[in-house]
């Protein structure tokens, strides 16, 4: 059967959600194997919400927000930005690929660039196949 | 086939279990000594910063965890290329004599005193420190208890945490000492001098004034001939936190004397299926399987094996007593297990005098605390001696000195072979055909294992007598919420 | 007074232990008295000559309460974990390993096989050509010889049986042990069950004596022994990594005292899913710099991230184990 990747992607409100919401409106294709969760802002993402994700099955997981000086509270995104970059020292360390944790600014105006991000990001996940965090979970013995 | 199993050992630190094969007769065919327990510190500390590791390998024990932390923390030292300065190693021997105190107070009282003072095949509810209180008198008791916990208190004043001391950082401590703390440890270590005479004194009166049991010394079925190991200082006086690495033969003449570098060619390990702890032999010899003798390439390493090893001790009363024991035991080397025992006292009060001596030391409240660091050669071997044993650790590690490989050799494990033996020897000199194995018989056995291991034990139960009591219950502020009154 | 209230039923056991947390019970020094006045202890193999075979003949729910120490690494301390939580009207999960994992977690970072063949076949002083191993099961000339299966994961108390309180640290600090221990004696109501007790709800650096501003900005973190600590400023305002802010207060900072940065034996503060994962936030929002290639370079210093942030805790982290 062939592997269907389930990814996960932390939109801020202010900027990448609506991004991606443009791209729907605008009827841009891409693939369908993202599930988009709206926060208000990327400074919200916790690396609990990633490692969740990952447990909870997702073989990869995005994370987007408004570009650097543009978060609408400031400095959320840079908050996220150095969390990011802690937690794919942290996840590589485990033993998952770096490459399934993915950070892009996406503005409100991009929605041509969220779907080529959704759809390279697919092909990536692809290639490094499932996540088997949730199979080791389950084999505690 | 009939089989006995002890599960699990009892009175001491760790698991264990005991299987005894009996033969048609009824006699032991042989008698098996198994570990079930492992962790694999040699694994997992891979990858971890070495700095860190004197706190993360002290949990390989939480009875001798000073143990662990010196000979890690001078490993780590050996990592960097660098010596602590005279204050801070002073300070860390300081704290490792008030660790020696502390963990051979406890054994004697609580774990080797049950059966020899109480008896060797005493009912099982008498076999606690409370059976010897009922001999000794209920001061004593409640004198251990305030000498272990001023021992704890000098060990957190020094070292943070009072288990799990953190003390040692690369190139010296983290911490020194004032004045007024130095004073106050002066008093606290005559005491612990007292305490040790006082309780060589029991020993002397309880035990050797007791024709059985000196009978059970010399001529129990616990006898083992075996080289001994211990480490000593220059003058090849006993030391417990640093020197070369001696070992006599079964007649006591030496037979090597290495330093920490050295010790791959001297020690090796074996491995059984049947146990999850390794067997270390001496590697010039060879590993002969489980034999005793001049010929065999096992040893020990217990507070015995250390004074036979060593040509005395290094402060003058423990050094009198020392003299007495061999003495009294037919010279060295001894051979007797259960004369491990009074080998500890002798320690606790060679401890408590150097406690006294380093305490009076005008560089204990130096300043100088750390050695200054360069580039980091990566690799490093410490050796001290735990209460129960020679200890290893050795280290590598990368150019940002973190942990590629672990190697360590624990004080107990040094003992793996012998105890086996020990104990097939034990099992076999009281289990005979026609003879009922009573809970105290299999007691008897278990004591074959118990001289090896200072570990602790515990009053227990209910005490003897009416004690009046008033219990007060407080809250985080230290309000009195309730009181409980008896008598 | 005396006989008007029966004893409490009192059991302390270790599974994949180092035997810190026995000693935790012991340090109660001259409370001893108080506490065997009140109650009697029925299994604890360290202090007392009772043996499984004794456990398993025990009614069901006969221990009052039992503390249980130690991580569960193996087939015996299993089943052990799952008697004496039969036996036992409440069971304890004592001290980190029990609670966390511990340091024995931090083996989940290798599989079964690699450890035991460094362990058996590696290490420099083995001779080994054989390369045996210890084995469940073995046949000696004289009959069977068994020991218990190595489990490929360490797991807690409570990801093996129902737990009915957490009492945290490594080991726990006796005073709180005294303090759970006396709450229970006297007949107070308990918390609800699968309360952490005897410790706090607030984070370490509340009980922290070292000096602190809310200026908290890295612009380079430093191994402990790359800096002078002055031994009154904080850990990470130094620059040097400390698991306080993340970590549970009760211990009376002990390490701290001893001029030693925290490590988080108490596991984390209440209301937290992934102990470690909130420190890396914590991590992260301290470090003093915009550009990813300069957060980078600070973040090199961080260099061993697993290890640090879940120095206790790995087996009951959201990865719990390394999967290459």
């Amino acid at each position: 059967m062939e592997f269907k990747p389930q990814i996960v992607a932390f939109l801020c409100k202010w900027c990448s959600y609506t991004g991606a919401d443009l791209a729907g409106t605008s009827r841009m294709q891409y693939k369908s194997n993202v599930r988009a969760i709206r926060v208000m802002c990327s400074g919200r993402i916790e690396p609990t919400f990633v490692l969740r994700a990952f447990q909870k099955g997702a073989d990869g997981v995005l994370i987007c927000g408004c570009h650097p000086g543009d978060c609408h509270y400031q400095e959320g995104n840079y908050r996220c930005l150095r969390r990011f970059l802690l937690l794919q020292k942290y996840i590589k360390q485990m033993g998952i690929e770096s490459e399934r944790l993915k950070l892009e600014w996406i503005s409100a105006s991009e929605g041509k660039q969220y779907a080529e991000l959704i759809n390279s990001f697919t092909e990536t996940i692809k290639s490094l196949g499932p996540c088997t965090i949730k199979e080791t979970m389950s084999v505690l013995t | 086939m009939k089989t006995i199993t002890i599960d699990p050992i009892t009175r001491l630190e760790g698991h264990g279990k005991i299987e005894i094969f009996l033969d048609e007769e009824g006699e032991v065919s042989n008698a098996y000594f198994q570990v079930p327990e492992l962790r694999g510190f040699e694994k997992f500390c891979e990858g971890r910063p070495v700095e860190e590791l004197p706190a993360i390998v002290a949990k390989i024990c939480g009875v001798c965890p000073g143990c662990h932390h010196m000979a890690s923390g001078k490993a780590v030292d050996a990592v960097f290329g660098v010596e602590p300065p005279p204050t801070a190693k002073k300070l860390r021997e300081l704290f490792y004599m008030a660790h020696f105190v502390h963990s051979h107070t406890a054994h004697f009282y609580a774990l080797a005193a049950p059966d020899f003072v109480v008896g060797p095949d005493a009912p099982a509810s008498k076999r606690n420190i409370l059976g010897v209180i009922e001999v000794v008198g209920k001061e004593v008791g409640t004198e251990v208890i305030k000498q272990r916990r001023i021992a704890q208190e000098i060990q957190a004043l020094l070292g943070g945490h009072q288990t799990f001391v953190v003390m040692n950082i690369p190139g010296g401590v983290r911490k020194g000492l004032t004045e007024m703390e130095r004073d106050d440890i002066v008093e606290k270590a005559k005491g612990f001098v007292d305490f040790a005479n006082f309780s060589l004194k029991i020993f002397n009166d309880v035990v050797l004034g007791n024709k059985k049991y000196v009978d059970l010394i010399l001529n129990g079925p616990y006898s083992m001939k075996l080289h001994s190991m211990g480490v000593v200082d220059a003058d090849n006086k006993v030391n417990f936190y640093d020197g070369k690495v001696r070992v006599v033969d079964t007649e006591g003449k030496e037979l090597y004397k290495y330093s920490p570098p050295e010790y791959l060619d001297y020690v090796a390990e074996h491995v059984e299926p049947w146990s999850y702890l390794k067997f270390p032999f001496l590697k010039k010899i060879g590993w002969k399987g489980l034999i005793d003798g001049q010929n065999s390439g096992l040893y020990h390493a217990t507070p015995l094996s250390r004074l036979n090893a060593a040509d005395g001790m290094a402060t003058p009363l423990a050094q009198k007593e020392y003299e007495r024991m061999y003495a009294t035991l037919g010279g060295k080397p001894v051979h007797a297990t259960l004369a491990m025992h009074w080998a500890r006292l002798i320690e606790l009060l060679y401890s408590a005098e150097r406690c006294l001596e380093l305490a009076t030391d005008p560089d204990i409240t130096g300043k100088e605390l750390r050695a200054a660091l360069g580039p980091i050669p990566g690799e490093g071997i410490g050796i001290v001696e735990a209460q129960r044993g020679t200890l290893t650790h050795h280290y590598w590690t990368d150019d940002r000195g973190l942990v590629t490989k672990v190697n360590i050799i624990v004080g107990t494990t040094n003992n793996n072979g012998a105890i086996c033996m020990s104990i097939k020897k034990a099992a076999q000199g009281l289990i005979k055909k026609g003879v009922d194995v009573t809970d105290g018989i299999l007691n008897m056995i278990e004591m074959a294992f118990r001289a090896y291991d200072p570990c602790f034990s515990c009053a227990t139960h209910s005490l003897p007598g009416q004690m009046s009591m008033v219990l007060e219950i407080r809250d985080a502020n230290g309000n009195l919420l309730k009181r409980v009154i008896r008598n | 007074m005396e006989g008007s209230k029966p004893k409490l039923k009192l059991a302390v056991y270790w599974a994949s232990a180092c035997g810190g947390c026995c000693v935790s019970v012991l340090d109660v020094h001259e409370k001893l008295f108080d506490v065997v006045a009140a109650a009697d202890l029925v299994f604890w193999p360290i202090a007392l000559d009772i043996k499984y075979k004794d456990v398993e003949e025990m009614p069901d729910g006969h221990i009052d309460v039992t503390l249980f120490n130690g991580a569960v690494r193996n087939s015996e301390n299993e089943h052990m974990a799952k008697l004496l939580r039969k036996k036992s009207k409440i069971l304890v999960a004592y001290g980190s390993c029990a609670h966390l994992g511990g340091i024995p977690g931090l083996a989940n970072f290798s599989t079964k096989e690699d450890l035991l063949r460094r362990v058996f076949e590696e290490t420099e002083s083995v001779i080994n050509p054989e390369k045996t191993r210890p084995v469940p099961e073995y046949k000696v000339p004289e009959g069977t010889l068994n020991i218990p299966v190595f489990y490929n994961d360490v797991r807690s108390l409570a990801q093996t049986v129902d737990v009915d309180y957490f009492l945290p640290g490594c080991p726990p600090q006796t005073e709180r042990l005294l303090e759970v221990f006396m709450a229970i004696v006297s007949g107070a109501e308990l918390p609800p069950k699968g309360s952490v007790v005897g410790a706090d709800t607030k984070a370490q650096c509340d009980e922290c004596i070292r000096k602190k501003t809310e200026n908290k900005k890295i612009k380079k973190f430093y191994r402990p022994w790359e800096v002078e600590d002055d031994g009154v400023t904080c850990f990470l305002e130094q620059g040097v990594l400390c698991m306080g802010p993340a970590t549970r207060a009760g211990c009376g900072y002990r390490c701290i005292k001893g001029n030693a940065p925290c490590r988080g034996c108490y596991g984390p503060a209440a209301g937290v899913t992934d102990p470690g994962a909130k420190m890396m936030s914590t991590i992260a929002n301290i470090v003093d710099e915009k550009e990813p290639e300069e957060i980078k370079k600070v973040l090199e210093d961080v260099v061993d991230p697993a290890g640090f942030f879940y120095r206790f805790s790995l087996p009951v982290s959201i990865i719990r184990r390394n999967m290459s």
